[in-house]
């Protein structure tokens, strides 16, 4: 096989921030290689460096046996270089075949677009490699997924022989997934060179023809998917052994803490996002909302947190009704929110952690007397939780901005669990987060659920859905469509998600 | 994007979280912005005299005298240990002059700081002060057998009421309808002088009762002027507000830092979403803080009428600048007790310094020097945004030229 690429010794800083040290990476025409890590661990700016977007401080780039300089993505391009981003950059209310040609643009002989040409090129290139979009149809028209297909395609119009792509399966859903793998197969047979990077490791493992490791901008290894595990992947990514499956205690379902019937609600347009959802989660057990994001799951969460008006229905809490009840009332009650977006909505970014865990309790006596804060004790009870919940990078007086991700969302799960809630309304606990703090959620998740309290648990990943929880209500155009024991299989489930269970409704 | 949401050169913010680029460039300049510290604001003033400085020598002066000379204008040289003693008497006159008008800066200049702090942007610190200062001159005319004490408390609190409702107009509409704050405060601001000339105007309800053909108010009665703690009560020595003014930024730090409202305050203005995530009721602190600062500009209305001014003309109220001026101290301050305190300091001497009486005239004529105080105002505030700006630029800059990034 030919080296269509080789980094030798790349070295990048920011400032004190080494991002790459060092790194050395081989690709070869005709596989897939897979470059695995933790967020922050450097991928990204490997990549970067390699598309011209940024200048390497140290080490030399060779594309097809020539060294090279490349010092814009202009430069990358013409080396055959393409690049798909995690988010697109596509223009909305262009078409497809107009944003794949865009800056590169076949003309006619007056100087205009060649609309045809385009087109014909187009769905050349996308019957070729199975990659199915209709090159007229408007790009704010057409799904994620397809949007990906277009940038795909954009880099193959370009004559790509390498293909990056960035964390591309983080926007798609398990059947998108298996769609995108086909596709990849397709341009690994006709000899194109693919990296792809991801913290996924099933996926590494499917797709990839080898993987290399990156930890804190070292390269730590480079092996053959064929001669690893998951396991053994998960060590050289974080450094230790990690639990990748959740031990988890017999079920000790009690009485029931939470029980919603009829709800309907609306989502910010003002169209009806959830249509008569039914569910009840008993203390000491972890129900999961799984589905297709777009479903209804998070105006659903919204509703019963007193974030969103219920238009129908109740929402009864430990035998109360709740019903219309506000956000605060909702804690009071014994709600708890692991908020789905830690820095838009879970975290006040620029406060510090002892203020940010003081978000639910400040106006107790756990934080203040008469409308004044107590800062000793505000400080203080920051003291222990970060203790009880191992947030590292930070003291009390540190702001939330320049923890982690991981250690941001400790910071959310300890204060929400602080006030010793009946119900934990956890959605997407885990998201963007790496494998160690990822063992870290769902091992607290669990210990909560021992502890007795009721968890309702929205999650897109189906691998968190069934690996925690003890029941899985899938939600589809607003409505409980069916449940599943646990050990549901994925397709199972992903019938379910698109559509396709109904008749199973319980 | 995420590619190029890189950490900032030199981990200004910390070690960047791994996924840092989840959070909006916005949260990120007001993170910059407010860590900037002591230099950023220097350097902005900094930045402005040497234009105005340019200007001054495009006008055929020397710069450095002309500085020097209005210095000197602002009494601050009272403070230096080796100003002559026969220099002293006309420092301290001076000074007067310029902490009378840092009292009404400081206060205007929180009425804007604390919206800024719950995310607003009050604009109508003028007509807040206008309407305060009409609630003042009437109070403090009327009631004229009332003792000295209780005369003056009603009066200033009249006029912060009045300077509340008035902000509290904004404060409701953006809390129940969602209208800008930033239109309705320039809204009031217009309405609030057309009132004062109405109201003081020929023939108007509050027009001065002996001179018919002036249009102006009636004067307060002695009762309610504000005690002169420095100088001469005849030759306008400095009056007792300075200390109401300093009481007004102590008690903005500790509500802000220390209360739960202003723990609320802090919240609404850095994450509305968070805000509300936390059981909070985002409308009720916009009505609450339009209201509090339109209290801390109408008290300012209050301190001038009762301090110095004794009166309201029409004329005055359609040159005055003083709610104006508040936004740019509020800027260069940094929306900080300390910052706030400075920057009214410093343009309460920008405008006792370049004024005729103060000015030289042989150095740098009056008449130009006022409007050197304008030209340097609209350079603060013009580099203070664009230090906004020119964070962003840097910033994109670097993503659109990625080659500068290795010598970062």
């Amino acid at each position: 096989m030919d080296a269509a690429l080789e980094l030798r010794g790349i070295t990048k800083r920011f400032g004190r921030i080494v991002a790459n040290d060092g790194v050395d990476f081989d690709l070869r025409a005709g596989e897939v290689h897979a470059l695995l890590g933790e967020n922050g661990a450097g991928k990204s700016t490997l990549m970067s460096i390699l598309y011209g977007l940024y200048h390497p401080d140290e080490g030399e780039m060779i594309v097809r046996g020539e060294p090279v300089r490349i010092d814009s993505p202009r430069r990358a391009i013409d080396l055959g270089i393409g690049m798909v981003h995690q988010h697109f950059m596509l223009i909305p209310v262009m078409t497809v075949a107009e944003n794949i040609v865009l800056a590169d643009e076949p003309r006619s002989a007056g100087g205009l677009l060649d609309v045809h040409a385009a087109d014909a090129k187009v769905r050349e290139l996308s019957e070729r490699f199975g990659l199915t979009v209709s090159p007229d149809a408007v790009i704010e028209d057409v799904s994620v997924g397809q949007q990906q297909r277009v940038e795909i395609l954009k880099a193959l119009y370009r004559d790509a022989q390498i293909l990056v792509l960035d964390e591309p399966t983080a926007v798609l859903t398990a059947q998108e997934t298996q769609d995108l793998f086909k596709v990849l197969r397709a341009l690994r047979d006709d000899g194109k060179a693919i990296v792809f990077i991801s913290h996924k490791l099933g996926e590494v493992l499917e797709i990839a023809d080898r993987v290399t490791v990156l930890r804190r901008g070292k390269r730590i290894d480079t092996v053959a998917t064929a001669d690893a595990t998951e396991e053994s992947l998960a060590r050289l990514m974080v450094g230790r052994d990690v639990l990748l499956r959740v031990d988890k205690a017999p079920l000790h379902r009690r009485e029931p803490v939470l029980e919603i019937q009829g709800l309907h609600a609306r989502d910010d347009r003002d169209l009806p996002a959830v249509r008569g959802v039914d569910l009840t989660v008993h203390a000491g057990e972890i129900v999961a909302l799984a589905g297709v994001d777009g479903n209804g799951q998070s105006e659903l969460i919204e509703a019963i947190t007193g974030l969103r008006r219920v238009d129908e229905g109740s929402i009864v809490v430990e035998g109360r009704d709740r019903t219309g009840a506000s956000a605060r009332d909702m804690v009071a009650a014994g709600i708890s929110h692991i908020a789905e977006d830690r820095q838009r909505r879970g975290l006040i970014l620029n406060f510090s952690i002892a203020e940010n865990l003081a978000l639910r309790e400040y106006r107790t006596r756990k934080m203040s007397n008469h409308g004044w804060l107590s800062t000793r004790r505000m400080v203080t009870a920051a003291r222990s939780l970060i203790r009880e919940f191992d947030v590292r990078g930070g003291e009390p007086e540190t702001m939330a901005a320049a923890l982690s991700g991981g250690n941001q969302q400790k910071c959310v799960i300890a204060r929400e669990i602080a006030c010793n809630p009946r119900v934990l309304v956890a959605a997407q606990p885990t998201r963007g987060l790496d494998v160690g703090a990822i063992e870290f959620v769902h091992r607290r998740l669990v210990a909560e659920r021992d502890a007795g309290r009721g968890i309702l648990l929205m999650s897109l990943e189906s691998d968190e859905v069934r690996s925690l929880a003890d029941r899985i209500l899938v939600i589809y155009e607003g409505r409980i469509v069916g449940e599943f024991p646990p050990d549901a299989t994925e397709e199972e489930l992903g019938i379910a998600m698109t559509g396709g269970g109904r008749r199973e409704a319980a | 994007m995420s590619a190029v949401d890189e950490p900032l050169p030199g981990g200004a913010l910390g070690e960047p979280g791994p996924d840092g680029g989840g959070q909006t460039s916005a949260a990120r300049l007001a993170a910059y912005v407010q860590g900037g510290g002591v230099i950023v604001p220097l350097l902005t003033v900094f930045l402005a005299f040497l234009a105005g400085g340019l200007v001054i020598l495009i006008t055929g002066h020397n710069p450095i005298s002309t500085y020097k000379a209005i210095f000197n204008g602002t009494g601050l040289n009272w403070l230096l240990p080796w100003t002559s003693s026969a220099d002293r008497p006309a420092a301290a006159l001076n000074l007067q002059q310029t902490l009378i008008l840092t009292v009404p800066l400081i206060l205007t200049g929180l009425a804007v700081a604390f919206a800024f702090r719950c995310g607003l942007f009050n604009i109508g610190g003028q007509g807040q002060y206008l309407m305060g200062s009409y609630a003042a001159v009437w109070a403090g005319s009327s009631f004229a057998g009332m003792a000295h004490f209780p005369h003056v408390i009603v009066a200033a609190l009249a006029a912060a009421v009045v300077g509340a409702l008035w902000a509290g107009i904004a404060g409701l509409l953006k809390a129940t309808v969602g209208a800008n704050e930033v239109i309705s405060t320039i809204m009031l601001n217009y309405t609030a002088i057309y009132v004062g000339d109405y109201l003081f105007g020929l023939g108007g309800p509050l027009q001065n009762g002996a001179q018919r053909s002036v249009p102006v108010s009636n004067d307060i009665v002695p009762g309610a002027k504000l005690h002169v703690f420095w100088g001469d009560p005849e030759l306008q020595g400095l009056h007792i507000g300075l200390f109401v003014a300093l009481a007004a930024l102590i008690v903005f730090w500790v509500v802000l830092n220390r209360s739960t409202t202003g723990y609320e305050v802090r919240a609404v203005g850095l994450n509305p979403e968070a805000a509300r995530y936390g059981g909070m009721s985002v409308a009720r602190n916009y009505l609450l803080v339009m209201a509090v600062c339109g209290f801390f500009a109408g008290l300012a209305g209050a301190m001038d009428v009762l301090g110095w001014q004794f009166r309201i003309a029409t004329n005055d109220i359609d040159i005055s600048q003083i709610g104006f001026y508040g936004i740019a101290v509020a800027l260069l301050g940094r929306n900080t007790a300390v910052g706030t305190f400075f920057a009214a300091l410093l343009f309460g001497g920008l405008l006792s310094g370049t004024s005729q009486r103060n000015l030289d005239p042989t150095i740098f004529e009056p008449e130009l020097a006022s409007n050197l105080t304008t030209i340097i105002q609209g350079l603060v505030v013009l580099f203070v945004s664009a230090d906004v700006l020119v964070i962003s630029i840097l910033r994109s800059g670097r993503r659109l030229m990625p080659w500068r990034r290795s010598r970062t």
